[in-house]
């Protein structure tokens, strides 16, 4: 009972902090002081007050995107491992788990195409492609992580990965680390694949899919941002969790937390360092991701066979 | 001793007459180095003793002898033409290359490893090496064609024998896997390892190694190089390269095939062979009817014979001595058809067929030596190929039976049929110019002859030495 | 780090040259990848034969391997890309994506055929068989799927490297004047190509080999 509690109010509380995280980790590489860690708690604050205007050209799927988007995310939130084991977990919940994020971001989309607008259409179909490449990537190095104990289960592959020091070894432990953050970054709409902080509607991919939201349904896109980096990152960083799931909560927890924080300033590093790719090189370096979990994947069943 | 001499001299003087620079020297060299090659050679055969010693490396066995004494009378076959073919082209007006006579004879020199090692990785690199000196001779005449066909044999069979090489190291580790002897790769020892080798990694190895050598060899599938090199090389390296480098390839397959004989794996092997030999002739058949180049026809014969030698040593029993026989009597023959060949090309300039007509009338001498080639080549009694095609074939009814018999000879006599409908129609009719006959230097005519000749004593009664050297052989090889 | 760990990670570091090869269209990267493979091959025989003495002999072939596939060929490489004018593979027959695809297919079906030809000897790495059948064929993909001659002679070398990390099963049985010919009988090859490529890039004002088809029946 304690643990989904815990679970519950750190899904709830931390994410937006990660965002601030990454946020002034970019403005102090750049040389500037930035706003503060908590400016994406005011932002949201600020935003859920506010009013919102939609136009008459809209449907239902435009006031349903941000909800929906929003609600699979908090769901797929319950079925990640956060130190302690989910509340959600069931055998499968692996393939449950891509596929609410895949539900989010078609809702997403819908409520794009929904407006009409050729800037919001061209913004979903970059998203489509790049998330259809990304998918596999993202389903690879799940199963990598599954593999060990034959179950779909995140928290059972985790629970196993330190108790009984079934480790993966370290080629596909680092080929899953690798791929998932390139996963991560592509579906968070970071810096490689696509800038956050740009304002050209022609270069812009997720942020020119929510233009026209405003007031509360840009508060739940901008909190569910954050969730899904949160997410994404939990399963990285438990890749290299000391201290097993479920063995004692609040500590896992904690130190969760701080992996979370230096994920975050990792990934505000990358953001930093690197330049937005051009976007037909976004499917290279997607499939190579692909490449390198299938080559640890297939090193993986190569030690020990299925 | 003389093994080191018999290698390292031709190396020696190729690389003098390369620094001499000079044709007429070099020419002079080229005769003497295969003079002495022949007489070293017929030195060591008389003088090795009937088993080869284990465990040395440079050691002549029955194959090797029989192989060594192949080449060394192709080669002074050859230089024969060669001399006079490169003193002509040097009148008509093409400029013969520096490296043309060194490369001939570090040729010599590879070809010679070959022959004389015991040791497979050792004949590995031989062959690589063949492959190395002898493409510069391919790209003699300048031609673009002549390019192409250097790039694409270089690249298939460097590919192949790396395939070999592979296989060779499969074998290795076969035979570490034996209790007796450790992984070395000398062919005593692994043949004294054989029967406890992994099974696994043997049939691995002698498959690499039967693709690898099998492209080398110009087997089919893999045989995609053999007609453009074939047809583009000069006259005399076509006759070294189907002469005697399809013979060193076979050498290299066959010492594999020792190694699984003595380890018990021969029904696999065989199985192989045979399929790999059937799938050659029948392709090199069919591919020679209606063929528009004659060298390029000569070159798909190769193919065929090389399969009908394969297919010979993987019916085991007789055929194994009917393949030896048929080595060594389509060297000749095949020599003998490029030397007349390269006459022909002499006199006509081209080596379309539809452009070549009326031989007979052209260059009366070449065109006599050109039917009674190709029918030898064809397997027609008096000549030789007869006696080893039917020994084969006899025992292919004895082996497989009627179904497989009948398609084979059916295959041998759509090549005969093939190339006598080219060569027939290059040398009746009436020629396209008016010109009188040609006068041909006595060596170009004199070397093809001398092929005719041996071919045809080989048809009527095969000396007892030579019967002796070829039974000694094919029982190495399972006969 | 442990003597596994170390051969584990020079064929891993082979595997990931691989990659590199197959998937690049920039001819000078792929010419970089060879030379880098050459050096993790040359450290090879050292880590895997090391101890069981011979350490002389197994410093020569290291050090001749390491001259011959590092410094040597990319050099003589880098000489032939730049008489051949050419910078980039541009067509080739199987696009960049799908050959690193494939090429993971490829790698996928070599380890499974490692399950079935298990070393009879005890070799430091498991990784050792293969990682030389993936060598071997992303070698022949190469050689198959491009149409640049400077690019096929890549695809050769990387099948003649992926021969002689399956060559080091057998370093301490073999003189060590084998081995050298064979180093030596690579190099040769090499050149002999290249300056057949040479040629070809005079005569032909290119090095596509798909556009050298003249000749057929």
């Amino acid at each position: 009972m304690i643990n989904v509690l815990i679970h519950i109010g750190v899904l709830l509380a931390f994410p937006p902090l990660s965002l601030g995280l990454i946020r002034k980790t970019k403005a102090i590489v750049a040389g500037r002081v930035g706003p503060p860690l908590a400016q994406t708690y005011i932002d949201i604050a600020k935003l859920l007050t506010k009013g919102a205007v939609y136009s008459s050209t809209t449907t239902w799927l435009f006031t349903a995107g941000p909800i929906v988007s929003l609600a699979a995310l908090l769901a797929a939130g319950l079925l990640v491992p956060i130190g302690s084991r989910a509340p959600l977990e069931f055998t499968g919940d692996v393939i449950v788990f891509v596929y609410l994020l895949a539900l989010g971001r078609f809702f997403t989309m819908a409520a794009a195409l929904d407006t009409g607008s050729s800037f919001e259409g061209m913004g979903a179909s970059r998203e489509a492609t790049f998330s259809a490449l990304a998918e596999p990537a993202l389903l690879l190095g799940l199963a990598t992580i599954c593999v060990p104990i034959r179950a779909l289960s995140l928290s059972g592959a985790f629970r196993a990965w330190t108790v009984g020091g079934q480790n993966l070894g370290y080629p596909a432990t680092l080929a899953a680390a690798i791929t998932l953050f390139i996963v991560l970054l592509a579906e968070c709409s970071r810096i490689p694949f696509d800038d956050p902080t740009t304002h050209l509607e022609l270069t812009m991919v997720h942020e020119v899919m929510v233009l026209d939201h405003g007031g509360p349904d840009l508060a739940f896109i901008v909190y569910g941002s954050a969730l899904k980096l949160f997410i994404l990152g939990s399963v990285i960083v438990h890749l290299f969790l000391p201290i097993s799931v479920g063995a004692n909560p609040v500590g896992a927890t904690f130190l969760l937390l701080v992996g979370q924080s230096v994920l975050a300033v990792a990934v505000g590093l990358v953001e930093s360092v690197t330049a937005r790719l051009r976007l037909s090189r976004v499917p290279e370096i997607l499939i190579g991701a692909t490449v390198i979990t299938a080559l640890g994947l297939v090193a993986l069943f190569y030690r020990g066979g299925p | 001793m003389l093994i080191a001499l018999l290698i390292v001299l031709p190396a020696a003087v190729g690389l003098i007459s390369f620094a001499v620079g000079r044709m007429r020297f070099a020419l002079v060299a080229l005769s003497a180095t295969a003079a002495f090659h022949a007489v070293t050679t017929t030195l060591l055969v008389a003088s090795s003793p009937r088993v080869a010693p284990v465990g040395m490396i440079w050691t002549l066995d029955a194959p090797g002898r029989f192989f060594l004494s192949i080449l060394s009378l192709l080669f002074v076959l050859v230089t024969l033409y060669t001399v006079s073919f490169l003193s002509n082209a040097t009148r008509e007006g093409t400029p013969v290359p520096r490296h043309f006579v060194p490369c001939l004879l570090w040729f010599l020199t590879a070809m010679t490893v070959v022959t004389t090692t015991q040791h497979l990785a050792i004949l590995w690199a031989a062959i690589e090496a063949t492959t190395l000196t002898s493409a510069p001779l391919v790209y003699f005449h300048k031609r673009r064609g002549a390019l192409e066909a250097t790039w694409k044999y270089l690249l298939i069979c460097s590919v192949g024998i790396a395939l070999a090489l592979l296989g060779t190291f499969l074998l290795g580790v076969a035979a570490s896997a034996s209790p007796a002897g450790g992984s070395s790769l000398l062919l005593s020892s692994l043949e004294k390892s054989a029967p406890g080798m992994a099974r696994p990694w043997l049939k691995a190895a002698f498959v690499f190694v039967l693709v690898g050598y099998g492209t080398k060899m110009g087997l089919v599938p893999m045989h995609t190089w053999l007609p453009d090199t074939h047809s583009q090389a000069p006259s005399p390296v076509s006759a070294l390269l189907s002469g005697a480098v399809l013979n060193c390839a076979l050498l290299g397959m066959l010492r594999t095939f020792q190694v699984c004989l003595a380890a018990g794996e021969a029904g696999f092997a065989r199985q192989l062979l045979v399929v790999l030999g059937f799938g050659s002739v029948a392709v090199a058949s069919a591919l020679m009817v209606g063929q528009r180049d004659y060298k390029r026809l000569f070159a798909y014969s190769s193919i065929e014979n090389m399969g009908i030698i394969t297919v010979g040593i993987g019916l085991g029993g007789a055929a194994t001595y009917g393949s030896m026989l048929h080595a060594l009597n389509h060297s000749l023959c095949k020599a003998g058809l490029f030397f007349v060949a390269g006459n022909v090309l002499r006199a006509y300039k081209t080596s379309a067929v539809h452009e070549v007509r009326g031989a007979l009338g052209r260059i009366p001498l070449s065109a006599g030596l050109l039917i009674a080639l190709c029918f030898a080549i064809g397997g027609t009694p008096p000549f030789g190929p007869f006696m080893s095609e039917f020994m084969i074939f006899r025992s292919a009814m004895q082996g497989p039976g009627l179904f497989f018999a009948i398609p084979f000879l059916g295959c041998l006599a759509i090549g005969l049929l093939g190339m006598c409908g080219v060569v027939f129609s290059m040398v009746h009719g009436e020629p396209k110019s008016d010109s009188p006959p040609l006068k041909e230097p006595w060596p170009l005519l004199a070397a093809p002859a001398l092929a005719l000749a041996c071919v045809l004593v080989l048809g009527l009664y095969v000396p007892p030495l030579v019967a002796h050297a070829i039974e000694l052989t094919a029982r190495s090889l399972g006969g | 780090m442990t003597l596994t760990g170390c051969a584990d990670s020079l064929l891993g570091f082979i595997l990931v040259t691989d990659m590199i090869i197959v998937a690049s269209s920039d001819i000078a990267t792929c010419i970089r990848a060879t030379a880098l493979q050459g050096v993790a091959l040359s450290l090879l025989p050292i880590v895997l034969w090391g101890q069981h003495g011979q350490l002389i002999h197994v410093a020569t072939v290291s050090v001749s391997a390491l001259v011959i596939k590092a410094l040597v060929i990319p050099w003589l490489l880098f000489r032939f890309l730049r008489s051949a004018h050419v910078r980039r593979e541009s067509a080739p027959h199987v696009s960049r994506h799908a050959a690193a695809l494939f090429a993971t297919a490829l790698t996928a079906i070599a380890f499974y055929l490692a399950r079935v030809l298990v070393l009879p000897m005890a070799m430091p790495s498991t990784l050792l068989v293969p990682i030389a059948l993936t060598t071997i064929l992303h070698g022949l993909f190469v050689l198959i799927s491009r149409r640049l001659a400077i690019t096929q002679i890549i695809g050769y070398l990387t099948l003649e490297n992926g021969v002689f990390i399956f060559g080091q099963t057998l370093v301490s049985d073999m003189p060590f004047a084998v081995e050298l010919g064979m180093l030596l009988d690579v190099l040769g090859g090499v050149f002999v190509m290249g300056v057949a490529i040479l040629h070809i890039s005079r005569e032909f004002d290119h090095v596509d080999t798909h556009q050298l088809s003249s000749l057929k029946d």
